[in-house]
């Protein structure tokens, strides 16, 4: 990771990865919903609406995955003070905090065929909704501090702290009796039949790297802002 | 019930998302590094 500690360097990769990556995704998300949609059969007990798993889990995984991202890049800031973790940090904090909205709003709309209400106060959706209001603090952290040309230590140890949440997300399921399933794959496990699991790794992978993409694009922009900062800031004293 | 609704609306708020937030991410970053290129050049 200290190769990218040079920004230039992260640059010289990160300007021909970003369309691989935000193509590559575009290609498997269209090829992942459109097989979700319309060649994969609906469940015995779910119907049609199972087909609402192709986007939910993906911005679940994208969710948690982000914050996970926040929590390792904030250590490396805060332990190996690399230069580029607390602009990967920041670039993270608003995708994940959209697709863990995603994720809320479309488990909410397949709870309602499904389970009979919008809305229940069982451990997996709090704690998803907790994710949620974490993302907010955070991104009010990391702006309040980068407004003053502070190195946000303070939302890096947000992000650390905040990782607590991630595996009560995990084990919600196990640890509460809720009204959400527990999980249906693991690496032990699983109970989603073939014909309908397939598009479901298409869909990880794709939202994944686009989700890749988008980091990359927003890192770039907050490098070159500093950049113009950094100009400006010797024009003035010179 | 009809299930149809529901799957439409939860994929037209997800595509709507991710493509708003792949465009405005798209448009900030070259803003910005035009604007960093701009600068540079500057005497």
């Amino acid at each position: 990771m200290h190769i990218f500690a040079n920004p230039n360097r992260f640059l010289g990769i990160a300007r021909p990865l970003t369309p691989w990556l935000a193509w590559g995704g575009v290609l498997l998300v269209a090829v992942a919903l459109a097989s979700g949609l319309f060649l994969t059969p609906p469940e015995r007990l779910q119907g049609e609406s199972v087909r609402i798993m192709y986007v939910h889990v993906p911005a679940a995984w994208l969710g948690m995955g982000g914050w996970t991202g926040i929590a390792i890049a904030s250590l490396m800031q805060l332990v190996w003070r690399h230069p580029l973790a607390a602009v990967a940090a920041r670039a993270v904090a608003f995708p994940g905090a959209l697709f863990t909205a995603i994720c809320l709003v479309t488990g909410s709309i397949w709870g309602r065929p499904t389970w009979g209400t919008w809305w229940v106060w069982d451990g997996r959706l709090t704690s998803m909704l907790v994710l949620l209001f974490l993302y907010i603090a955070y991104i009010a952290l990391a702006d309040a501090s980068s407004d003053k040309g502070g190195s946000s230590r303070v939302a890096a140890i947000f992000g650390l702290v905040g990782a607590i949440n991630i595996p009560i997300i995990k084990y919600s399921v196990d640890w509460w009796n809720t009204l959400h399933q527990t999980a249906s794959i693991s690496l032990t496990k699983n109970t989603i039949d073939g014909s309908i699991l397939w598009p479901l790794p298409i869909a990880l992978i794709g939202f994944s790297l686009l989700f890749g993409a988008i980091v990359l694009m927003r890192m770039r922009a907050l490098l070159a802002e500093a950049r113009i900062e950094a100009r400006l800031k010797r024009m003035a004293d010179a | 019930m009809n299930h149809w609704p529901f799957i439409i609306a939860a994929y037209a708020i997800t595509i709507a998302g991710l493509i708003g937030l792949t465009l405005a991410s798209f448009a900030a970053m070259r803003r910005a590094e035009a604007a960093a290129d701009a600068i540079r050049k500057k005497p």
